[in-house]
């Protein structure tokens, strides 16, 4: 017997109906619901918890209030122990409204994110704070270094300082005066560089940086700007 | 500034010196921080009793509320070293959990007026309500809102005294329970209107047959007697509408409405009929027209407040039965072209064209199921019975919600039924309340010049007796409120005694007039409420409410008129009002009260100068009645109305 055309299509319509009444029983496919669970099961492991007390002071240069009272601030705003990278770019983004700040933010998460795992624990978070905060100028200016140096070579390239400074130039946004021209991150490299290439060899060693900074009074006296922050 | 994230500040601070090598000038000086040395402290919130406590710098994550800025301190309360508020701690917890998360959330056993008030206290804006609670909390507040404005329509219903007679017809015609003769005009219309549909539908119905012709509809049978059926509704409807177009306060509008239009095609077929009844040729038109006549059934949602309901229901869900149209005519479109391609094949099928495949559509997926086109092949069967499974869904979809929104705004409308008839008797009970404290003040006022009285004639057992112990609060705001009467040199009087003097003083004035203005003062009893005739009786100590607030206050006015006082008829309709908010239902403790127009009488001041300020004054005190003048006065009745004798006396 002859099918007509409609009649198969109606034949095709029934067995598409049949296969989704399967579905619902679950007999079609059964790999798929498997995969499901899974996805679940890895959510809800990632969690975080600092080491002791007791190991964060003798790490770091903060009074053991002070630590205290930096991780309640710290587990309020992240649950988990963990900040991402996209939370930490929009926590700091909200300080620059103007502008955007994402660029510059990625830079330091890596600088913080020590052991590069992707996320800052309370750990990596506060020994850079310590630094920051309390260390010793040398100290402070190797952490600049280090967070001029993306990928953590030794050496600052023209082009690394130039990625930072366009980052630093993009969180002002396009309303400045005067307006931030195109190659204004290109001149402030130059100056950069000028000044702290002893050698002019087109890298900067961290021991050009800090003999450089060190003679300048300007570096010197900005960096105990933020001494009593905390 | 992102206050929600200020806890980070400190860090972006200290990762700014990453800028520091770059920079080429020198940086500007950091701000003080003075509370430095004050390290992250617990404080204690005492709320009504109810101890928090939280972290300084909790609180200070948000510096432009009340806890997170320096106001708190004006709550801090030094004995116990703790910030004390009262309000309720209930409330508070949300608030505090707003410090600690950074969410505000919304308790959804709170009332939503009360949260409103917590929140505008403790300066929080309730837009940063999280999207978790945000909807609730909108839809609470909306519900809040149309309930207010109900309330506040109602109050708008209130009469007017100076309303003229256009605004009075207007106030009739939509409010029908304001008078009666508004409810007569009802139900009259409302008789006429179901006399008219019922007429329209008998006319059709075949009557039986005559001798020489079969069965005929009763129309063309006694066409005289529904004619006049017919004109006499019309005319009705006809006069009604003029009326309500003469009485609109804004004509245009009103003829832009949806009620007069439907007036308006209610009556006009009949009249375009009158025109063109004898013309052969448009008589088929003349007939279509006669299908207008069944608007006037739409006219009874003037007295149906369900019908109202179903129509404002309908508006509303204007967008849910747009999708329902919309996704029917799709489902039907696609269903028709299938059944029509499904059935082309076999012989004798009734589907001729997508078109016609139509109808079997509609009446299968609205599972009518005529039978009058059924299709034969296979294919068409399968397709058919997909076609109606997915008509039972399709319309069932949006029907729930047009449900829920017609039981949403029902219900809200028997709320306010009911809030309308309780709203009489909740007024009554508050107006008791607040009488019963101008009761007071008038009462210390008779007392205190009791007292006065009482001093001079030395009896003091008695003085002791009337003064009554009054709280410190009662006599501060009885002293304000004689403040008040000294500034403006009136005085607060019971109604009663006011209406009184305001007799009396005709009585004074026109001698000749009395006997007319007894008969006056009796008919303008006798009408309108029967509340008049107990008000008339002054009673000792009970206040009786009169339910029914308007005919106090049409009762001066109607006397007034009456009377005709030419002198300052404004300021005594004022001073009603006045009357009205003080002292409604009082009934003071004193009796009589006729002393008033023995002043009047007597210009001169009399023996007892008790108070020397002003000519005013004394007649107030009156103690020994005046030869000649009929009633007895009592002593105890100082509380004259001084409103009409002052401006009486200045006049003379």
């Amino acid at each position: 017997m002859g099918l007509d055309g409609m009649e198969v299509i109606a034949i095709a319509v029934v067995i598409g109906l049949f296969v989704v009444v399967l579905k619902q029983f679950g007999v079609w496919e059964p790999l798929s619901l498997e995969d499901s669970c899974e996805g679940d099961l890895e959510l809800s492991m990632v969690r975080h918890q600092p080491e002791g007390l007791d190991q964060l002071q003798a790490q770091t240069q903060f009074t053991r209030k002070e630590l205290q009272s930096l991780y309640r601030g710290f587990k309020n705003e992240c649950p988990s122990g963990l900040v991402d990278e996209e939370t930490f770019k929009s926590i700091y983004s909200q300080f620059f409204p103007q502008g955007d700040a994402t660029t510059y933010a990625h830079f330091l998460f890596n600088a913080f994110d020590m052991d590069r795992s992707g996320s800052i624990r309370f750990e990596d978070f506060v020994i850079g704070l310590s630094v920051l905060l309390r260390g010793s100028v040398t100290e402070k200016l190797r952490w600049a270094f280090n967070l001029y140096d993306i990928n953590k070579d030794g050496y600052v390239t023209k082009e690394e300082m130039m990625a930072i400074m366009t980052s630093i130039y993009d969180m002002m946004g396009r309303y400045t005066l005067p307006s931030v021209r195109d190659d204004s991150p290109y001149e402030h490299v130059e100056r950069f560089f000028q000044k702290m290439d002893r050698n002019r060899d087109g890298v900067v060693t961290i021991d050009e940086f800090i003999e450089t900074c060190q003679k300048d009074e300007n570096i010197m006296a900005s960096m105990q700007l933020f001494e009593n922050v905390i | 500034m992102a206050t929600g994230v200020a806890a980070w500040l400190p860090f972006a601070r200290a990762a700014a010196i990453g800028w520091m090598p770059v920079a080429n000038c020198p940086m500007p000086i950091a701000p003080k921080d003075s509370n430095s040395k004050r390290k992250d402290e617990l404080i204690v919130l005492n709320v009504s009793g109810h101890r928090f406590q939280t972290w300084r710098t909790t609180l200070d994550r948000f510096p432009d509320t009340l806890l997170g800025s320096s106001e708190k301190d004006f709550f801090y309360n030094e004995d116990i070293k703790e910030y004390f508020f009262d309000r309720d701690p209930d409330a508070f917890r949300s608030i505090l959990n707003f410090y600690r998360t950074g969410k505000l959330h919304y308790p959804r056993h709170e009332c939503i007026s009360a949260y409103d008030e917590e929140l505008t206290f403790f300066g929080i804006i309730p837009e940063i309500i999280g999207d978790c609670c945000y909807e609730e909390y909108k839809d609470r507040k909306r519900e809040n809102l149309e309930r207010l404005q109900d309330d506040q329509e109602e109050n708008k219903d209130m009469k007017l005294p100076n309303m003229n007679c256009r605004e009075t017809m207007w106030r009739a015609f939509e409010n029908p329970h304001t008078s009666t003769m508004a409810l007569v005009f009802y139900y009259v219309t409302g008789f006429f209107i179901a006399i008219s549909v019922i007429t329209n539908v008998i006319e059709t119905v075949p009557c039986g047959s005559t001798a020489n012709q079969k069965d005929m509809p009763c129309g063309e049978r006694y066409t005289v007697a529904f004619f006049c059926m017919d004109t006499a509704c019309v005319m009705i409807f006809t006069v009604e509408y003029l009326l309500r177009l003469f009485a609109a306060p804004s004509r245009y509008r009103f003829m832009r409405s949806v009620m007069s239009i439907i007036d308006v095609v209610a009556i006009l077929p009949y009249y375009i009929g009158l025109v063109m009844s004898n013309n052969e040729d448009v008589s088929g038109a003349f007939v279509t027209l006669r299908v207008f006549r069944v608007f006037r059934i739409f006219k009874f949602s003037r007295h149906s407040q369900g019908l109202r309901i179903l129509g404002y229901t309908l508006k509303s869900c204007a967008s849910e039965l747009g999708f329902l149209l919309f996704s029917l005519t799709m489902a039907i479109i696609i269903f028709a072209t299938v059944m029509f391609y499904a059935e082309k094949g076999s012989s004798s099928s009734k589907f001729t064209s997508i078109p016609a495949s139509f109808w079997y559509t509609i009446v299968t997926m609205t599972t009518l199921g005529y039978g009058d086109m059924v299709p034969k092949t296979i294919a068409g069967k399968i397709f058919g019975s997909i076609c109606s499974l997915s008509g039972v869904l399709v319309i069932a979809l949006p029907v729930p919600v047009i449900v829920s929104n017609f039981s949403r705004i029902y219900h809200q409308n028997q709320r306010a039924d009911k809030r309308r008839a309780q709203k009489k008797a909740r007024l009554a009970r508050i107006r008791i309340s607040k009488s019963s404290s101008a009761n007071t003040f008038l009462h210390n006022k008779c007392n205190g010049l009791l007292n006065e009285l009482l001093e001079l004639t030395d009896t003091e057992e008695d003085e002791q007796k009337l003064n009554k112990s009054t709280s410190l609060l009662e006599s501060q705001h009885h002293h304000l409120l004689n403040c008040l009467e000294k500034t403006t040199a009136h005085e607060f009087v019971d109604e009663q005694i006011y209406e009184q003097n305001s007799l009396d003083t005709a009585v004074q004035n026109y001698h000749s007039r009395s006997p007319s203005l007894n008969s006056n003062d009796d008919g303008s009893v006798g009408t309108c409420c029967g509340c008049r005739t107990k008000r008339n009786t002054p009673l000792p100590n009970a206040s009786m409410p009169c339910s029914d607030p308007v005919p106090t206050q049409q009762r001066p006015l109607q006397e007034l008129s009456a009377i005709h006082i030419g002198s300052g008829e404004s300021q005594t309709t004022s001073r009603s009002k006045l009357n009205l908010k003080t002292n409604d239902n009082v009934r003071i403790n004193c009796k009589g009260g006729r002393i008033t127009t023995a002043i009047i009488s007597l210009p001169s001041p009399p023996a007892l100068n008790l108070d020397a300020d002003s000519l005013r004054g004394p007649p107030q005190r009156r103690p020994p009645p005046p030869p000649g003048h009929p009633a007895a006065p009592s002593i105890q009745t100082t509380a004259s109305s001084a409103v009409t004798n002052i401006f009486k006396v200045s006049a003379l």
